[in-house]
């Protein structure tokens, strides 16, 4: 989806706010929403495609306009409503209750069962492994050329990489590929590979001198280019 | 409005707990594991931990082999594992040659396991905009000056593969212990977003 989140050699974003100190979290609400989505993938209420393209649907004036656990909120609240977990309505008139009832405490709740299995996956990860096959098209120093298309869907091929020749840098592994797990289409494992750009390839008289930039790219994503 | 002092909590206050206490009341949320989460991550995951494999591999070359073979097995070696590595963990090293930067251009990706949760800017348009467009003037606002000669690698990070910079070890640091050396090492020159300092003289 050609986003705003898309953001890669965009201008007028000003220089880099650097926070000295900087604690964990700004607030308190931040930690109930990290802790929402992980539950949300820890019960594969949904997955982490399907949880980035929702950020992605957001809204692109309200991605700008927001911070990042309020973009994981809104595609928290989003993904739940659309999984039937809960119901929009409900969601409102909840809202509006603690806003008028902002001290009423949460309800109190035990659940050893899931805090042992919230824990594990802190603690040891839910990582996706990567899969036998397909076997890779591409091997290290092949030259390659990216798709130049633009998918209304979620996709991590950036703007600023389409249409451009790279070349394979590694060969990651077989793992599951986005634009497809994103919307319910399965898993679809293809090989990823990273693939290194010359700067002046992807920015023209722009770039500066003597950078690469690697970009991890699933094979779909490539074509054989001739070598030159 | 119920609040009588003060200013009213924004409405993001309220929304996220009508969202807590509707998944508490269907099962899918108590406050403890809210709790006992945030504290493993306020606590026990931060940038010590790859400040840890970074040491290691200064002061032992087989173990610096391992940790840039296979990230993921090196890093389990010293009991760093969890969520946040991705699928797999990638340490890249800097030398005098090639300068290495990590990026998420497209979210926020970030080494959890390594580094703890991102900071701001990591997260914010001007750094994911700006560090594959012109890195060594993202660098310059950090303090980073490298030589013309040295290349500048930035990843990208578009997949479930998360990177770690090997910084390079600074000169004048020969006697210090690898618990002395950890203590050198920040998170930004893990991202490769600055160089790691030796310690200035005691005396």
């Amino acid at each position: 989806m050609n986003g705003v989140h898309d953001l890669g050699g965009k201008h007028g974003f000003g220089p880099i706010q650097r926070e000295a100190n900087e604690p964990a979290f700004h607030a308190e609400w931040e930690k109930a929403v990290l802790v929402m989505n992980l539950i949300g993938m820890v019960k594969r209420i949904y997955n982490i495609d399907e949880f980035r393209h929702a950020i992605e649907r957001m809204g692109q004036q309200r991605y700008l306009d927001t911070s990042y656990y309020e973009h994981w909120l809104a595609s928290v609240e989003t993904l739940l409503v659309e999984k039937g977990v809960i119901k929009r309505e409900e969601l409102e008139a909840r809202t509006n209750h603690f806003e008028a009832n902002p001290t009423e405490p949460l309800p109190d709740r035990k659940d050893p069962e899931l805090l042992a299995r919230v824990m594990n996956v802190v603690r040891k990860g839910m990582a996706e492994k990567s899969e036998p096959d397909p076997a890779p098209r591409f091997k290290p120093g092949d030259a390659v050329i990216t798709r130049n298309w633009q998918p209304r869907g979620h996709t991590r091929l950036p703007g600023y990489a389409r249409g451009h020749r790279g070349r394979i840098h590694l060969f990651h592994g077989v793992y599951i590929l986005p634009d497809a797990h994103a919307h319910g289409r399965g898993r679809c494992p293809e090989p990823l590979y990273s693939v290194s750009f010359e700067s002046g390839e992807l920015w023209g008289d722009a770039a500066e001198p003597k950078a690469r930039v690697h970009i991890d790219l699933w094979e779909s994503y490539l074509q054989p280019a001739e070598k030159t | 409005m119920g609040s009588h002092h003060s200013e009213p909590e924004p409405w993001v206050v309220h929304r996220v707990r009508a969202l807590e206490s509707l998944l508490i009341e269907k099962g899918l949320l108590s406050t403890e594991v809210v709790d006992k989460v945030v504290q493993t991550y306020e606590k026990d995951v931060g940038p010590m931990n790859g400040a840890r494999a970074v040491a290691r591999a200064w002061t032992d070359p087989a173990y610096k082999q391992r940790l840039l073979a296979d990230g993921t097995a090196a890093l389990a070696e010293l009991g760093i594992s969890g969520r946040g590595g991705g699928d797999k963990m990638v340490v890249i090293e800097n030398t005098p040659a090639v300068h290495n930067m990590v990026v998420c251009t497209l979210c926020s990706c970030y080494p959890w396991i390594v580094l703890g949760l991102p900071p701001v800017w990591y997260k914010a348009p001007a750094y994911r905009s700006r560090a594959v467009l012109e890195p060594r003037v993202v660098l310059g606002e950090f303090g980073v000056e490298l030589s013309s000669d040295t290349e500048i690698r930035i990843w990208d990070s578009s997949a479930e593969i998360r990177y770690m910079v090997l910084p390079r070890r600074p000169e004048g640091t020969e006697g210090l212990s690898e618990p002395e050396l950890a203590a050198l090492v920040t998170r930004d020159a893990m991202i490769g977003v600055a160089l790691v300092q030796a310690p200035a003289p005691t005396r």
